[in-house]
């Protein structure tokens, strides 16, 4: 099983991971929009992850079976965690100075989008799925 | 990274080749602004053609990055946009406001020529 592993410590691993997300869904037959999806959708994630805890890390992970092609994304961080997660997840809102899209952004362009958070430890999971015909 | 800034008799042209960081949006973001008040261009054209994520910072930064070159007194107009760009950006629900865009370089001097017209005529 394939999977690419990015540490998140400094901006231009933002770049690698989302060119990494890309590559691997080009690679299992996605199409350009959701390859698109993807990579824009883990680059909001690990500018959070980058943002709010200094450092992270990003997990890409082929999780294909015979029925489907599936990619998924962990992005975990070992900041302050989100306090209040309902906040976050609405559009616009932000404790850091940001636009506050990040979550919502990545929510809406991923297949499926899972978030744990406590302090010292947040963990943001998106799925891509593309049924193999 | 340095993104070069032509200057094309009254206006500028700048492309962006390569995948910005954060820092690199915001460099060139000061960039374009220092280049034209130095040239004291009419417009600039950008063009994004070879962007293939532009995520919810870059859209501030190229947003952002229009409207203070309005308030210089120039035209922009952002041309070249990648489709899947676009329905990544609407999708995620972010807008280029306040924004003139074009689908190719062409079009995008075109537009920023005609821009430059219609504020001369209403100077008049």
């Amino acid at each position: 099983m394939n999977e690419v592993m990015v540490a998140l410590k400094e901006e231009f691993d933002i770049v690698t991971a989302r060119g990494a997300g890309r590559e691997m869904a080009r690679q299992l037959g996605f199409g350009s929009a959701d390859q698109t999806r993807l990579a824009t959708a883990i680059s909001e994630l690990a500018r959070n992850a980058l943002q709010y805890a200094r450092e992270g890390m990003c997990l890409i992970s082929d999780e294909s079976d015979a029925r489907r092609s599936r990619i998924e994304v962990v992005v975990e961080d070992h900041g302050p965690g989100i306090p209040d997660l309902e906040k976050a997840m609405e559009y616009g809102f932000s404790t850091g100075g940001g636009l506050g899209a990040g979550l919502p952004g990545a929510k809406r362009l991923a297949h499926e989008f899972e978030i744990e958070s406590e302090p010292g430890r947040t963990r943001v999971t998106i799925g891509m799925n593309r049924v193999r015909v | 990274m340095k993104i070069p800034i032509l200057r094309l008799k009254d206006v500028l042209l700048t492309s962006i080749q390569v995948d910005l960081t954060d820092q690199d949006a915001l460099d060139f973001q000061a960039d374009v602004l220092r280049v034209v008040s130095e040239t004291e261009a009419q417009g600039i054209v950008i063009d994004i053609t070879a962007l293939d994520v532009v995520d919810s910072f870059m859209a501030r930064a190229l947003n952002d990055t229009a409207r203070m070159v309005q308030m210089l007194g120039a035209e922009v107009v952002l041309c070249g946009m990648q489709p899947m760009v676009a329905l990544a950006l609407t999708e995620m629900g972010r807008e280029l406001t306040g924004v003139e865009t074009a689908l190719n370089l062409d079009r995008g001097l075109e537009k920023l020529n005609q821009l430059i017209r219609e504020r001369d005529d209403s100077d008049e």
